[in-house]
């Protein structure tokens, strides 16, 4: 079985361990996983900004690219939900689209869905807040949302829940938007930031050390909120903490020597 | 024309008050946690939605038909029906059939409707006094302002300004701010008016083909006094609040009170058939714009929107942001849809004040795909040409860069070795909005594709720009 590794460009750039961790999850579990080196980006902000003569190109790459693979894996909800609910917009003309939409997962969609892990040896003792990221939750249904009465497996919280010494807080709002929208960010700043404070509030008023999400554009928000509040709440994707990375680890976004790994 | 109107600046006008935000969004809130608590409570929830979302899909395919079936059946009731193609048809026909009756004061109810077609002024400039009758509307009106909610109109403000503006229209006591004793000041207030009036105006819920009735949810019953009182009914409706049978009704009234405040049912649900005995009863149907929507494929589905303001109360923008920030007659989640249908240039920011969260689309209960329609607006508002030149080149840099893996990997390095040696005054500045409020993130040495040719293919090379440090683990 061959996985192709699906790393979205902001992770490759900037969050480089937590596609080191999602590969060694990966290969930990005994498959054979490449990374196509020529992939860049999915064409998300490009297509969520209309501009979809800019995200056509990128979204043909992705299918060259991607074809050979059995399974397509990334650590990003929002980044699968592209290929899989949006693609079709773009490429919606080439054969080859729905065989790949239906070959690609998010991380924790694969490892719940196609090939289960055990992490029950696993321990990260720490106060844990879990952020749903809204593509996860209402694009992929990676669980069920608050909005609507439909029961459906919790596929992030099933992984985490796993692991030993790692507790659950309680949020006031267990899915509200954390104001990231990619361009939003940028272009609707003061709405974005007041959703992120608020996000951020949420979980420090409820105790977690660290947020964890399995979005780390969510995380990019919230943590460059955090650190400028100089709040004492650590953030991690969802592979990292299953990787066996320190909350003081995963912050500082440098890559983790292989050596120490709790797999 | 109108100016085109930007939704950030309002935006950050409204947030710059944190504590209004704050307080906004908490009382929206509470009305949406209410609803869900409600929904929780109806095992049938989703096959409701499901059934609703399905009969608007059939109404709106058949649309015409229906109409015609409507129009038959409440003429055979002695209802006089109008018809207006746009705003300005409906406010003439409305004016013409107030003045038929030498009248010169009108109570209105709650009909967004008539706030599209900017039917007040219109009235008001021909002489005429109107009175709005929901207890939210009329604060708004002696404000001066608009509705800021579809449902909830006058959410905006907080009770002490209530009780500022009630002591300078209606003489309550100074600092008031007892929502009871506002309420019973506004109840003796309306009722003189309610007395005094002419000609009562109403919205339309449903108008049900089957049997030309039709239905006003309200919960202060003022719909029921203005339809009442006066000699002369007119109710006014978009053409897509039809149904096409009664038994239709029960699915959708089970599903408005609780969408929007999270009742199990409005307070009054009146049914209107016919006029009473020696009194008359006419209703306007309009489309302005309606058919517009009604033949575009991507955005059809918005027709079936039943106004209960589910999508605005979970809206985390509009929760923070206030209604007026949309400049627009429905604002939030469905509002954003509409309002660029009516006027794409001046609307063309809305489909952008989206987080994508989809929350507004799990609300709603006829199932609209309301954050895809925003997305397929941007596609819209993009190939119209509509969007700033800055953005429309960004994205097309953005493409040709990661059309070409080398220099996109080149770029990516510099720009991190940039981030983590220049001051941080050239980082930290107006032309980083990002970092305004925020930090960015600590730029690792080396990308993920540079640690997978060291450590998977063998092959050190940092994208062409070696340098120490980054290497690490095997
Ligand atoms: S779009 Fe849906 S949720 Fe929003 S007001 Fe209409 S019916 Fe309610």
């Amino acid at each position: 079985m061959r996985v192709g590794l699906f790393v979205p460009c902001y992770i490759d750039q900037m969050y480089p361990d937590v596609a080191v961790a999602t590969l060694e999850l990966l290969e930990g579990a005994g498959l054979k996983v490449e990374f196509p080196a020529a992939q860049t980006c999915c064409g998300q902000p490009m297509a969520n900004t209309g501009c979809n003569d800019a995200a056509r190109p990128l979204a043909a790459r992705f299918l060259d690219l991607f074809d050979p693979f059995d399974y397509i894996v990334c650590p990003s909800g929002s980044c699968t939900s592209m290929v899989r609910n949006h693609f079709s917009d773009l490429v919606g003309n080439d054969p080859r689209l729905a065989s790949i939409q239906s070959r690609t997962f998010e991380f924790c969609e694969f490892l719940h869905d196609v090939h289960p892990i055990d992490f029950s040896g696993h321990r990260f003792p720490f106060r844990v807040g879990l952020h749903q990221s809204c593509h996860g939750l209402r694009e992929l249904r990676l669980g069920g949302d608050s909005e609507q009465m439909i029961e459906r497996p919790d596929k992030v919280r099933s992984l985490l829940a796993q692991v030993q010494g790692l507790s659950f807080v309680e949020l006031q709002r267990v899915d509200e938007c954390c104001g990231f929208g990619g361009t939003f960010a940028v272009n609707e700043r003061a709405v974005s930031v007041a959703m992120g404070e608020d996000r951020v509030q949420d979980h420090l008023e409820a105790g977690a050390e660290v947020m964890v999400a399995s979005d780390m554009s969510c995380l990019m928000h919230l943590w460059g909120l955090i650190s400028r509040q100089g709040s004492p709440l650590a953030v991690m994707h969802v592979a990292q903490v299953l990787a066996g990375r320190s909350p003081s680890v995963s912050v500082k976004n440098s890559i983790k020597p292989k050596a120490g790994n709790a797999l | 024309m109108a100016t085109v109107s930007e939704h950030p600046e309002k935006a950050a006008a409204y947030i710059a008050d944190r504590s209004r935000s704050r307080w906004h969004d908490g009382a929206l809130w509470f009305v949406r946690s209410k609803r869900d608590r409600m929904a929780h409570s109806l095992p049938e929830w989703e096959r409701l939605r499901s059934t609703a979302s399905q009969i608007k899909a059939h109404t709106i395919a058949n649309l015409p038909e229906i109409l015609q079936q409507f129009e038959a059946n409440a003429k055979a009731r002695g209802v006089h029906v109008h018809w207006a193609a746009d705003a300005q048809e409906h406010n003439e026909i409305v004016l013409e059939i107030v003045r038929k009756q030498n009248a010169t004061r009108v109570v209105k109810s709650k009909s967004m409707l008539t706030e599209e077609c900017h039917l007040n002024p219109h009235l008001e400039a021909n002489g005429i006094e109107v009175i709005d009758t929901d207890l939210g509307e009329r604060i708004v009106q002696m404000r001066g302002e608009r509705p800021s909610h579809i449902v909830l109109p006058a959410i905006h403000i907080k009770k002490e300004e209530v009780g500022e503006t009630f002591a300078k229209y209606l003489g309550t006591e100074p600092g008031a701010s007892d929502p009871q004793y506002l309420t019973e000041a506004a109840r003796q207030h309306l009722r003189s008016k309610f007395l005094e009036a002419e000609v009562g105006i109403t919205g339309v819920n449903f108008a049900i083909a089957e049997t030309g009735g039709f239905v006003v949810c309200t919960n202060e019953g003022n719909a029921d006094l203005g339809a009442s009182l006066p000699r002369v009914h007119i109710a006014c409706m978009g053409i897509e609040k039809l149904i096409p049978r009664l038994v239709d009704l029960s699915v959708f009234v089970r599903l408005l009170a609780r969408s929007a405040t999270g009742q199990p049912i409005t307070t009054y649900t009146s049914h209107f058939h016919g006029p009473r005995p020696g009194c008359e009863l006419h209703i306007v149907l309009v489309d302005n714009g309606r058919s517009r929507i009604r033949d575009s494929d991507e955005f059809r589905s918005a027709l079936g929107c039943i106004r209960c303001g589910a999508c605005m109360n979970t809206c985390p923008v509009f929760r923070r942001s206030g209604g007026h920030s949309y400049d627009a007659v429905v604002p939030g989640p469905i509002g954003s849809v509409l309002s660029p249908a009516a006027d794409t240039k001046q609307h063309r920011s809305l489909p952008y004040a989206c987080s994508l969260c989809g929350s507004c689309t799990d609300v709603c209960p006829v199932k609209i795909p309301l954050h895809h329609q925003l997305l397929t607006w941007r596609q819209q508002i993009a190939s119209q040409g509509l969007l700033p030149v800055s953005k429309t080149a960004a994205m097309r840099a953005g493409s040709m860069l990661f059309q070409h893996p080398r220099i996109y990997a080149l770029a990516g390095a510099l720009g991190r070795r940039a981030l983590r040696w220049l001051p941080k005054s050239w980082i930290y500045n107006r032309a980083n909005p990002w970092g305004l409020d925020r930090d960015l993130p600590e730029p690792p040495v080396e990308s993920f594709r540079s640690w997978w040719q060291t450590n998977r293919q063998g092959t050190s090379v940092d994208e062409g720009m070696k340098s120490k440090g980054a290497k690490n683990g095997k």
